[in-house]
């Protein structure tokens, strides 16, 4: 890998099986939106790959439409990233979908350790019809529970099985359980990408001012001039906070000592960097009854 | 056909029930003819006497049926272990005591390094023996500053590391926010990397790469000379990838009429389908040879209790960890089970935790009354905090259990005072308790995390000493004829090889190991200081002392 590149964006995708992990992958590589998605899998079933998305298979690497690839990592995690580095062209941003065993925060924090690649953020998917359920099996009741704690966003998924009221004490239940998640509903899997992956959140990197979208008929991106210069950290803070709707942000802002810096929040986990100088000001949000000025936003923030 | 030879011995232990003992044995083409007198061995017709072995005493190949060839490869590193220890070319490398000593040795092994940026590789460490004094990227950083060093723990689930290391993993730096890497007050890690996820990227910059794992044709080699010595005829390489090129040099390397054992690799259930898994082992079980015995599962249920990744039922760990992890999912292992137990295939799985132990257990129960099978001979490997009640369930099922009987010597201490506590200590690995349920069973080493050696296993098993010198489960402890039949005869039937050796009579091979000592004579305290001439595997001799 060129050494002077941006470290590599993995989003890990959790939750036990059945939860709806391969429909959500599915659904990310048909929407991908140009973005190169690298895959990584170890799941015990099928390959979870819709088959008219793969064109060409070898023993280590599917290529998938859209220049997005798969691979599996069998029982090490850390030497398949170490491998897929050397990957040319290489992806935009890593999937991982952790096995349903797996403790997703676990894999998010040894990621963080490996060199040319940095966090995006944790997905956990619950099946709305069947998580209580599990969280009480003999043996797998605490893992599915510890799953849950790692994760930033928890996608709710099957909630067109649930009425309201059943859907609103699921929750409030997952949000005891992830405390740092932003948890969204969802039927299907069926989120707008740039829920889940920070690379599709604002795609050329450029924020368009005033711009508002909407994604599905739930989610929208709206998108803010940030032409004042600020407190990033402060910012990325308040942007983080539970109650505010956003379930990511991302945006490049002046500090108040005039360096450009670069914001992304992810449910209720925020990092603040540098950024290089060739970026445009503005900021990007993702979710729902989002806040459409700075001015608004403070109120929220400031009303609690 | 090619000519009898009969050997007289001072002792034959046969393991064989209604001839126990003989003073001769005859062989035949890799066959063994008979045990017995000279006169009814003479009965076969022309033969020569070979007296080489009269003053030495015989039993049947020892087999072992959990370890890794790896064992072979992990000696071209520099081994800084507590205890003595014999390499594949039969020097005892002396234990080291201090932290002190590690770095000395460490530094010998440097000073022999032609290329500069070449790594250091140390293998073995056990800070447990040494207080639990931590070695840290300081310590490694006197043996050099310009190359990397690492050193594996001899549990294999900590590396330590120097500073060169961690800057080439690109993690000497603060603010970093991992269980696995403890930090120093100055906020950067310490060198000291524990668990798999966090060891692997900076492995790669110490030696420690993938290559290390799958065994290469010299680790294999090596591997046997390693079987010679401690008079093993038949080894399991528990487990493998087992890709084609690995198979192929498998294949070649044992097929050597120097190659002095017989392998019995296990696919590991990882990175495949159950699907793909099962047409995999099919494909091999037809590439085998009589020297590579291809064609069986091992699973992977749970992690290590001293690493308190074991799944445990209640009362859960000692010190209040919480519970481990789990490595496979109850549907994944139930699809493997159903699948094997349907197409005849033989699984041995990793448990260590008692509630990994459970699942299988239960979800061996379902599969047989779905997928009768008569002789599946399930085995559970490691299984080491199985109770009274889960044993008589094995029995019902069918199953065998493969028992770690070593570790209450290397790591009893800690097991009775950290990990499980006193009475659940006593109990591990619970010999007594097996036999007794009549549950056939093994006892291993799993090399390397243990040194080949089948009779210092026996002699664990036997006394059930640990390091600081307690006795750990009196009650469990065997005696020495139920040690010495469950490294024979008990590890071959857990790899359904009892038909073909494990005893010395008519019919089977002639895989045996050559004592200088009578393990029966010399007491049960002193069955691990039974020196081993060599072997005899399919008729071949190999003497310890002239392994090439």
């Amino acid at each position: 890998m060129n050494s002077s590149a941006s470290p590599l964006p993995v989003t890990v995708i959790g939750g036990y099986l059945g939860a709806g992990k391969t429909t959500l992958i599915n659904h990310l590589l048909r929407n991908a939106d140009g973005k190169r998605l690298a895959i990584m899998v170890n799941e015990f079933g099928e390959l979870p790959i819709d088959a008219d998305l793969i064109e060409a298979q070898d023993d280590d690497l599917i290529s998938l439409s859209g220049g997005c690839v798969c691979c599996t990592y069998g029982n090490d995690l850390s030497m398949a990233l170490l491998d897929l580095k050397e990957l040319e062209p290489r992806p935009d941003h890593v999937v991982l979908e952790a096995s349903g065993v797996a403790l997703p925060g676990a894999i998010a924090s040894s990621v963080s350790l490996i060199s040319g690649y940095s966090m995006d953020g944790v997905v956990v998917l619950a099946d709305g019809e069947t998580v209580r359920q599990r969280a009480v099996d003999p043996y797998m009741g605490d893992t599915v529970l510890r799953q849950f704690e790692g994760a930033n966003i928890v996608l709710l998924n099957k909630t067109d099985l649930l009425d309201e009221a059943e859907q609103d004490a699921l929750r409030d239940w997952l949000q005891e359980r992830a405390p740092n998640a932003a948890i969204v509903s969802s039927s299907h899997g069926k989120v707008p990408p740039a829920l889940v992956l920070q690379s599709n959140v604002m795609p050329d990197d450029r924020p368009r001012a005033g711009a508002h979208i909407h994604l599905d008929d739930r989610f929208q991106s709206r998108s803010l001039a940030m032409d004042k210069p600020c407190d990033a950290e402060d910012l990325a803070q308040k942007l983080a906070q539970d109650h505010v709707g956003i379930v990511r942000a991302k945006g490049f802002v002046k500090d108040f000592n005039g360096t450009l810096k670069l914001i992304q929040v992810v449910g209720q986990r925020f990092e603040v960097t540098e950024a290089s100088e060739d970026k445009s000001l503005g900021l990007v949000l993702i979710g729902t009854d989002l806040p459409t000025t700075m001015e608004e936003l403070n109120g929220i923030v400031s009303s609690t | 056909m090619s000519g009898i030879t009969i050997y007289p011995a001072q002792k034959i232990i046969t393991m064989n029930p209604s001839n126990p003992y003989a003073t001769h044995v005859a062989v035949r083409d890799g066959s063994i003819l008979g045990a017995g007198t000279l006169e009814e061995l003479s009965g076969w017709g022309e033969h020569e006497i070979d007296n080489r072995f009269a003053d030495k005493v015989i039993m049947p190949g020892l087999v072992e049926g959990h370890s890794h060839a790896m064992e072979g490869t992990l000696w071209r590193y520099c081994y800084v272990g507590w205890f003595d220890r014999m390499d594949p070319d039969g020097k005892v490398w002396s234990g080291v005591k201090t932290i002190d000593q590690v770095i000395d040795r460490l530094k010998e092994a440097e000073a022999t390094l032609a290329d500069p940026n070449a790594p250091l590789s140390g293998w073995s460490l056990d800070p447990i023996y040494m207080n639990n004094e931590r070695v840290s990227r300081h310590d490694l950083d006197q043996v050099s500053t310009t190359r990397p060093v690492g050193v594996l723990h001899a549990s294999g689930h900590i590396l330590n590391v120097n500073t060169k290391a961690l800057e080439l993993a690109d993690l000497f730096k603060t603010g970093i926010n991992h269980p696995g890497v403890p930090l120093g007050n100055d906020g950067l890690p310490t060198g000291e990397l524990k668990g798999p996820d966090v060891m692997t990227p900076v492995g790669v910059h110490v030696g420690f790469d993938r290559n290390m794992f799958d065994c290469d044709e010299r680790g294999l080699t090596d591997f046997a000379k390693l079987c010679v010595r401690s008079g093993v005829t038949t080894a399991t390489d528990l487990a493998a990838r087992l890709p084609d090129e690995a198979v192929e040099m498998m294949l070649r390397v044992t097929a050597k009429e120097s190659f002095p054992a017989r392998i019995v690799p296990l696919r590991f259930h990882h990175g495949v389908t159950p699907q793909e898994l099962i047409e995999h082992v099919q494909r091999l079980r037809a590439q085998s040879t009589d020297r590579l015995r291809l064609g069986m599962i091992k699973v992977v249920v749970d992690g290590s209790i001293q690493g308190f990744s074991a799944r445990l039922k209640e009362p859960g760990y000692y010190n209040g960890a919480p519970n481990g992890l789990w490595y496979i999912s109850p549907e994944h292992l139930r699809e493997i089970i159903n699948q094997s137990l349907d197409k005849n295939i033989h699984i041995h799985t990793h448990t260590n935790g008692d509630e990994a132990t459970q699942l299988v257990l239960d979800c061996m129960e379902e599969g047989l009354k779905a997928h009768p099978s008569r002789d599946h001979r399930f085995t559970l490997q490691h299984c080491q905090l199985a109770d009274a009640a889960q044993f008589r369930r094995m029995t019902k099922l069918g199953m065998c259990v493969n028992l770690f009987a070593n570790h209450h010597f290397y790591w009893g201490d800690e097991h009775y005072n950290l990990t499980v506590g006193p009475e659940r200590a006593k109990r591990m690995n619970a010999c007594r308790t097996a036999l007794a349920s009549n549950v056939p069973m093994a006892i291993h080493s799993d090399a390397p995390v243990t040194p080949l050696g089948p009779f210092f296993t026996a002699w664990a098993a036997v006394n059930r000493v640990t390091a600081s010198g307690r006795v750990q489960g009196e009650h469990e402890k065997i005696s020495v004829a139920d040690a010495l039949y469950a490294i024979t005869l008990g590890a071959a039937y857990t790899l359904k090889l009892d038909g073909e050796i494990g005893s010395i009579e008519a019919g089977k091979r002639a895989d045996l190991a050559i004592l200088e000592d009578d393990p029966e004579e010399v007491g049960g305290e002193n069955l691990k200081d039974v020196r081993v001439w060599g072997t005899v595997q399919d008729g071949r001799i190999f003497p310890a002392s002239e392994l090439a």
